[in-house]
């Protein structure tokens, strides 16, 4: 993190898609800045380019053009293993389809991350426990993901997502494969988290989740529309 | 690097099942290709051994020499003249090559009368020095005797036999003591010779004759000219220089060249032996290439089951990636999981393939004349560290490939909607 709380510093993000014959533009150049504390949610109609900012600004692809620094870390130019290290410390995914790895418990799943960050098994027991307590599945330690319904599987992969304890959280479509209670109590959780300080990224379409971020980035064709505070949220 | 370990270990052992069907038939593939490869080299195996054997049979480190006729014109004399060796030029040779282990003569008597009570046959009778039994392996059965070279001297009438003549002549009576007629002189038979498979042979099978000493046949049949005369060295690798000098000597004492090489006929055994293990060494790398193919085959069995694996768990695989995951983190536990398969199918198919070995034992390798020359299949330590580096190489690359494959596989596109 830096000195004035930037947590995401994007600029003139450009993404060319190379299929051989055809050259896609999906990011037209991107200006994003992060703070810390902040919870952007990201929308825009299928096709805009959102996906491609998500990929990015989780670290699973790199730009082809422009500058984008994570946390301090510098993105450009660094080799297949050093974004996996950095994806690990900084970045915490929760996805729409969850994610998680059917044949081993909720609690395998949490440590997964921290096994990769060089955690030793101990700690990585009690902060997996105590993370899936805290998102309400203190009982199901040892369930598997096909044991779990939909909303308590999204919880498991927030508890995932906060075990290296990330710079941001990013969120893609959260509550889109869930009923609409399932979705409400994730909202809130993200809610809680925001308020307890953590920055988060949401995409999504879904404009009752947008409305309780706080800052609203529009983004279409590529290129950022409208960027504004929303005085919604609380 | 222990914490690469560590993480290897971690996921590897939390990584999915194989389906049961899946599982077995890859070991089984592995375990048949090692079957494969176990038999045919324990086959070879026991074919060099029994070959060797075989060839050892007629004695080792001794050359055959017998007399032809001359090719290079030697102090005004022409080419084309007979070699005569006589039964003194043993003695002669004895004495200027002292290095030698033995010199052997043998004077031979074809198509001679043996009889036994009633029955005649018409047999081959040597006449020997009594070196002759160790240096051609003419080891008694129990309960009878070789020459010895008091017999020699005393000119004794005994009669050592060929195990198939003393079958012929005597059938299921045990020989020893008896008294048998060669060409109507009375002759004591002292001892049997032990069954041996013999590969090389000159003049027949050494079964098929009687062996008397040398003095007595020179009284038998009236004659001191050697049809054979026989060199034993110590150490093989003095066979070549020894022969050298055996013409240097026999050539100025019989009147030809000593570099005419072609007066006295020779076989070198231990030159043939050295073809014959290049043969039997040839067959076993056929034999071991054929089996590390068989074996290939299983290895390209688990290289796709691997790939499929790896295609299966493509979500999976992405999943630990956007989690942090390493490419080595992502390529060692599918390795270690094709070597886990290799190495069961490996140990099982080592099982099978050594109960089977095990089990050839009942093979008649002695009594039956095919498997005789084939000899009994045998394992051998090199076959063992041989089949398990093959295994080792074939698991790691079964492994190595698909897991590459998985390394290359791109999150970002795996974690999409669908």
């Amino acid at each position: 993190m830096n000195q004035n709380g930037t947590i995401i510093r994007m600029s003139g993000i450009r993404k060319v898609y190379d299929t051989g014959k055809v050259k896609v533009e999906a990011l037209k150049g991107i200006d994003l800045d992060v703070h810390a504390g902040e919870f952007v949610a990201i929308v825009g109609p299928s096709g805009s380019g959102k996906s491609t900012l998500m990929n990015l600004v989780g670290c699973l692809d790199t730009p082809t053009d422009g500058e984008y620094q994570i946390g301090g870390d510098n993105v450009a130019g660094v080799t297949r293993d050093q974004l996996a290290e950095i994806r690990n410390r900084r970045v915490g995914f929760v996805f729409q389809n969850f994610n998680l790895l059917p044949h081993i418990t909720a609690q395998e799943n949490v440590e997964l991350p921290m096994l990769f960050g060089g955690i030793s098994p101990k700690e990585r027991r009690e902060r997996a426990k105590e993370l899936l307590t805290r998102v309400g599945l203190g009982d199901r330690l040892d369930h598997k993901p096909t044991e779990l319904s939909g909303g308590q599987m999204q919880r498991v992969a927030i508890a995932r997502a906060l075990a290296m304890n990330p710079d941001i959280l990013l969120a893609d479509e959260p509550t889109g494969n869930l009923d609409t209670s399932s979705g409400t109590d994730i909202m809130s959780i993200f809610n809680e988290l925001w308020k307890s300080g953590r920055t988060l990224v949401i995409i999504t379409h879904d404009p009752a989740l947008a409305r309780r971020a706080s800052r609203i980035v529009e983004i279409r064709d590529g290129v950022i529309t409208r960027d504004h505070r929303n005085e919604e949220a609380a | 690097m222990k914490r690469d370990i560590h993480i290897i270990a971690t996921l590897f052992s939390s990584s999915a099942q194989l389906q049961k069907k899946r599982a077995f038939l890859t070991i089984a593939s592995i375990a048949w290709g090692t079957v494969a490869i176990l038999l045919l080299l324990a086959f070879g195996e026991g074919l060099k051994r029994q070959l060797d054997k075989n060839r050892r049979a007629m004695g080792e480190n001794i050359s055959v020499l017998w007399p032809g006729e001359t090719t290079k014109a030697w102090k005004g004399l022409p080419p084309g003249r007979p070699v005569r060796p006589r039964i003194d030029d043993i003695e002669y040779v004895r004495t200027r090559m002292p290095e030698l282990k033995s010199v052997i003569g043998e004077v031979v008597s074809w198509r001679t009368a043996l009889a036994y009570g009633r029955k005649t046959i018409n047999g081959r009778v040597n006449g020997v020095n009594w070196e002759y039994g160790e240096a051609r392996k003419h080891y008694p059965v129990a309960g009878g005797r070789w020459l010895t070279p008091e017999d020699d001297l005393q000119r004794r009438r005994v009669a050592f036999l060929g195990d198939e003549i003393a079958k012929d002549l005597f059938g299921d009576v045990d020989p020893v003591g008896k008294t048998i007629l060669i060409n109507n002189a009375p002759y004591v038979v002292i001892g049997v010779m032990q069954h041996k498979t013999q590969m090389g042979a000159y003049q027949g099978p050494d079964a098929q004759h009687a062996c008397i000493p040398m003095s007595t046949a020179r009284a038998q049949f009236g004659r001191d000219r050697l049809n054979n005369m026989l060199i034993e060295t110590h150490r093989a690798e003095e066979m070549e220089a020894a022969l050298e000098k055996f013409n240097s000597i026999m050539g100025p004492k019989l009147g030809y060249d000593p570099t005419d090489d072609r007066a006295f006929g020779t076989w070198n055994t231990v030159k043939s032996s050295k073809v014959t293990s290049m043969i039997s060494g040839g067959i076993q790398m056929f034999l071991g290439i054929v089996g590390a193919l068989t074996l290939l085959i299983g290895g390209v069995g688990v290289a796709n089951i691997m790939f499929a694996v790896i295609k299966e768990r493509t979500r999976e695989i992405g999943v630990k990636m956007a989690l942090g995951a390493k490419t080595s983190w992502i390529i060692w536990p599918f390795v270690l999981e094709a070597l886990v398969y290799t190495f069961l199918g490996g140990a099982l198919g080592i099982i099978i393939a050594t109960l089977l070995i095990a089990a050839s034992t009942w093979l008649p390798v002695e009594s039956n004349r095919v498997m005789a020359f084939l000899g009994r299949p045998t394992l051998s330590p090199m076959i063992g560290i041989a089949t398990s580096a093959i295994l080792g190489m074939i698991g790691l690359l079964a492994g190595y490939f698909p897991a590459r494959r998985a390394a290359r596989i791109d999150p970002a596109a795996t974690l999409r909607y669908e």
